[in-house]
């Protein structure tokens, strides 16, 4: 099984108990706490939260882009294609950024320059970190145009001429351009219809497979995870508490907050069930419960709950940060599914 | 006999711009039963919030009728619609920006009550708001707070109250939970179905979200650039599709569940806009079933009990 | 449903925290801001407790001519005396009242004035905006000392005419500010929510409206004063303003002029006091625009 050798050259992206903290005015603000994630090449991770879990933080720490102050960034660990990303220089740091990783952001409509060509924002990205003149960007950024979907004519076109989807293409485009090892897209298709979410969804694939690109898609929507990821990871109050395989996390559900966030989704073949919704909300991140931090809105908490969480692996590819299945016998209430 | 509690009847809005007559909405008709809920189902910009405000006349209607309990509500003075206002009401989709930020839960579930003069007490009021947001799920001792020492659930939680604060008869709900979390979503969507069984509410129930409409909603309208393309009861949209746009829009659906995914359905580019449409199928441009038939807009047919149609291949394609 | 578990006095109990009290809290943090309202404070005092002190008629105006062109620190007269024997101390402390009150009358009529055009173009938009709009740009059109200058010869010279002459310099100002203002607050869902909850226009613009769009108008008002005064001791240099012999600052500097070779120092005082007050006032605003800036609100 060569999925399971982790040998370190296959790994692109390697973070070891990432912390992350904003210190203001209002106390110190904990958006990260002791993260660890891998990701080995050309497989698309899941990160799934809600708001103010730390996704955008873990995130934004990979391109070293948490604004400093009032961000504090400290780890193990934090590993691009096997180099340090903490201690690099700004120079390399920025050939590092658009080369080896770059990122989607949520909104498409102010990640692009309202007074350049779109043909132009993707060709000086080229540019930049490619060895080609700009003539020859130029018309490598055309073919990058074609490559998602926009006939290459329009490269002459400004940004406000683009609706939203195009738009999107465009900072994907953009985003591929140096054809980056990892993709890190915070949302993309938060701010677009479902129809043209398909297919902007359908375009992220087809291109992943093309460039086998490893991706960490940040998304709320387990819908988009189980459509484009291999990998899972849920995300609350700044870690990791579950993460698994697509069919370990949907299928074999361990964590009861996954199991809450499923239970919270209305069923689209049964309409009449009853939602189930995590009672309670999200702890203040300025003030976080001692151990882990879903005890106080969990069924299933006891006392051991409130001691700090290990990882545990219940199999090769699937881990959880949760005391309960100390507990003989201990299952959650959703079904297994083979 | 179920009654109807709202008929809109041909239904048009259309805003003068620039570059020409905008058709936000473009000949809308449905009827709503008491104590149901219909959702209204689009893209952005294919009309749907439109509709939802025009029908509570906060947006005035080019032509049409509005038919609540019996009265064309279009034909009311300023002071009647004032006064009727206190059975239809809205809730919004930013709880952010729906929330005054400088008057305190308090006094913005009490802004009704004052304003229509339904209590004058003061101690009478307070009792009253202390209980609107029990109804609700609100502490009590969220009663002096300003809405932005609160996170996004309870601010939809004081909208929802304020709309309540009236007894009203009829509410549209425009994305009420477009802006929450799932977890705090599922919250929202329960206290409002609970509401809809103890107070008797009916709703029109706006989203873009099929997963929730299907969910929440008896019958389901699917909008396109102004017009109603599809409705029909929601386990039947949602078995039985007929109009190529909404079998399109099902499929886009990303379903949270391993294998589940349908095979997509493509529709070609994006929206058309809505200034000066031309007089054929509004779907005419993106169908990849368009022929000469689809010249003229399509009228909205029953194909089967409560299942309606605007296409003019229905029978043909299915 | 009903019979609820608590009454209106529990619920009163729970503690309102103010937003005047968070704006408060962020002004305190600006230490310039807290310099310009000190001696704001201080100028207040002086003006005030000046008017108890002093007599205006034996200690203010009386001439003594044998103790004219005194220089500062001499005995019994620290900022000396002027031509007419005069002490200089005395009538900068005294002076304080006028360039107070032209400042803070006038831009009470100019806010007045201008804030409610303002609120009505703002919030009712349309033909009304239009017209209220042109309005101020003729206003503004006509230079603001030649309409100052204008109205004092027209309506005679007082303290009252030069209050409203500069309130009136002002009003287009206002106005443009506050419509500003209600321009964002107007698109606001809240504005449309309580429409839905059946509350009335004028209701709308003075609970929901008004009270949201305050901050650039508070900030307005304190530069305004600023303003005031600088205009009203310019008209008075002109000869315009508080006639003579009044200890206003402008017309103490105008008088001062003729001598400005021999006793600079007649010049100097009264220059000092209108510079410190109006920059106490700039200071006063800036540290108020950032402390009433949502930005800087988490």
């Amino acid at each position: 099984m060569s999925e399971l050798t982790n040998t370190s050259s296959d790994l692109v992206l390697d973070i070891e108990n990432l912390a992350v903290r904003f210190e203001t005015d209002d106390g110190i603000v904990r958006a990260v706490n002791g993260l660890d994630l891998q990701i080995r090449k050309g497989r698309a991770l899941g990160l799934v939260g809600e708001t103010g879990a730390g996704k955008t933080t873990t995130a934004l720490s990979i391109l070293r882009l948490v604004p400093k102050p009032p961000g504090v960034v400290q780890c193990d660990k934090l590993e691009l294609n096997g180099r340090d990303i903490l201690t690099m220089q700004t120079k390399e740091l920025e050939k590092v950024r658009g080369k080896e990783v770059s990122m989607i952001f949520q909104d498409p409509m102010t990640a692009l320059n309202p007074v350049f060509t779109v043909g132009d924002q993707i060709a000086e990205s080229i540019h930049l970190h490619e060895n080609v003149s700009m003539t020859e960007a130029q018309k490598m950024a055309i073919d990058m145009l074609e490559l998602v979907g926009i006939p290459g004519e329009r490269a002459g076109d400004y940004p406000h001429q683009f609706s939203g989807g195009m738009k999107q293409r465009v900072v994907i485009a953009i985003a591929l351009a140096c054809h980056p090892q990892l993709l890190i897209a915070d949302e993309p298709t938060t701010a677009l219809d479902v129809t043209i979410q398909a297919q902007v969804l359908d375009l992220m694939k087809s291109l992943r497979q093309k460039y086998q690109t490893s991706l960490i898609m940040i998304t709320h929507d387990l819908g988009i995870v189980a459509e484009i990821c291999d990998e899972v990871a849920v995300m609350y109050a700044g870690n990791i508490v579950e993460m698994g395989t697509l069919e370990d996390v949907f299928n074999h559900t361990r964590h009861p907050y996954t199991e809450g966030l499923f239970n919270s989704l209305p069923n689209v073949n049964d309409r009449k069930a009853k939602l189930k919704p995590v009672p309670g909300l999200m702890p203040d991140p300025t003030d976080l419960p001692e151990g882990c931090p879903f005890y106080p809105r969990c069924q299933y908490a006891d006392e051991k709950c409130k001691l700090p969480q290990k990882k545990t692996y219940v199999s090769d590819t699937h881990f959880i940060r949760c005391c309960a299945y100390d507990r003989p016998g201990f299952h959650i209430e959703r079904e297994e599914k083979s | 006999m179920a009654e109807n509690i709202l008929e809109v009847r041909n239904l048009v809005k259309y805003f003068k711009t620039k570059r020409g007559m905008l058709h936000a909405v473009d000949g809308v008709s449905f009827t709503l039963e008491r104590g149901k809920t219909l959702g209204l189902v689009g893209e952005s910009g294919c009309g749907k919030s439109t509709t939802g405000r025009t029908i509570l006349r906060l947006i005035e209607p080019t032509s049409g009728e509005i038919i609540f309990e019996g009265k064309d509500i279009r034909k009311l003075n300023r002071f009647q619609m004032r006064h009727m206002r206190k059975d239809m009401q809205l809730i919004f989709q930013d709880p952010y920006s729906s929330l005054d930020p400088r008057k305190t839960v308090s006094q913005i579930i009490s802004e009704p009550i004052k304003a229509n003069k339904i209590m004058t007490r003061q101690s009478e009021i307070d009792e009253r708001v202390a209980e609107l947001m029990s109804i609700v799920g609100l502490a009590p001792r969220l009663f002096n707070t300003y809405p932005h020492e609160l996170d996004g659930g309870r601010r939809q939680r004081i909208g929802i109250a304020r709309a309540l604060a009236m007894e009203p008869k009829f509410i549209v709900c425009d994305e009420p939970v477009s802006a929450l979390d799932v977890s705090i979503q599922a919250q929202i969507l329960n206290l409002l179905k609970d509401l809809q069984e103890q107070m008797g509410l009916s709703y029109i129930f706006i989203t873009h979200d099929l997963a929730v409409v299907n969910h929440f909603a008896d019958d389901i309208a699917v909008m396109y650039l102004g017009n109603i393309v599809e409705k029909a009861p929601a386990e039947e949209l949602f078995t039985n599709p007929l109009h190529p746009y909404t079998k399109a829009l099902l499929s886009a659906i990303p379903i949270p569940e391993l294998g589940a995914q349908k095979e997509r359905i493509p529709i070609k580019g994006e929206i058309t806009s809505p200034v000066n449409l031309p007089d054929e199928c509004r779907f005419y441009k993106r169908c990849q079933y368009a022929c000469d038939k689809c010249k003229g807009i399509p009228p909205l047919e029953e194909v089967a009990p409560g299942h309606f149609v605007a296409c003019a291949r229905v029978a043909e394609l299915n | 449903m009903s019979n609820p578990a608590f009454t209106s006095a529990d619920l009163r109990a729970y503690k309102k925290r103010s937003l005047s009290q968070e704006v408060w809290r962020n002004y305190k943090k600006s230490p310039s801001a807290m310099i310009g309202l000190v001696i704001i404070i201080a100028i207040v005092i002086a003006a005030i407790v000046s008017q108890f002190v002093f007599n205006y008629d034996t200690d203010i105006v009386q001439q003594d001519i044998m103790n004219r062109f005194q220089p500062p620190l001499t005995e019994g007269h620290l900022l000396g005396t002027d031509q007419y024997g005069r002490d200089e101390l005395t009538r900068v402390l005294y002076g304080a009242k006028y360039s107070l009150a032209v400042g803070i009358v006038s831009v009470a009529i100019s806010c007045l004035f201008g804030c409610t055009m303002g609120l009505i173009a703002g919030y009712y938009g349309g033909v009304v905006e239009n017209i209220i709009l042109r309005f101020c740009e003729v206003f503004m059109g006509i230079p603001s000392v030649l309409l100052g200058v204008a109205i004092m010869t027209a309506f005679g010279q007082s303290l009252a005419v030069l209050m409203l002459a500069v309130g009136l310099v002002y009003v287009p100002m206002f106005a443009r500010t506050a419509r500003a203002a209600v321009l964002p607050v107007r698109e606001e869902e809240y504005i449309e929510a309580a429409k839905v909850s059946g509350v009335g226009d004028l209701k709308i613009i003075f609970s929901h409206v008004l009270p949201n769009s305050l901050s650039p108008i508070i900030v307005q008002v304190t530069m305004g004063v600023a303003n005031g005064i600088l205009s009203a001791s310019f008209l008075s240099f002109l000869g315009l303003g508080v006639p003579v012999p009044a200890p206003e600052w402008g017309a103490m500097l105008s008088s001062a002029r003729e001598y400005i070779r021999d006793y600079g120092y007649l010049c100097t005082f009264p220059g000092i006091a209108i510079m410190v007050t109006v920059l106490s006032f700039n200071l006063m605003g800036d540290g108020l625009r950032d402390a009433l800036d949502p930005k800087l609100k988490q």
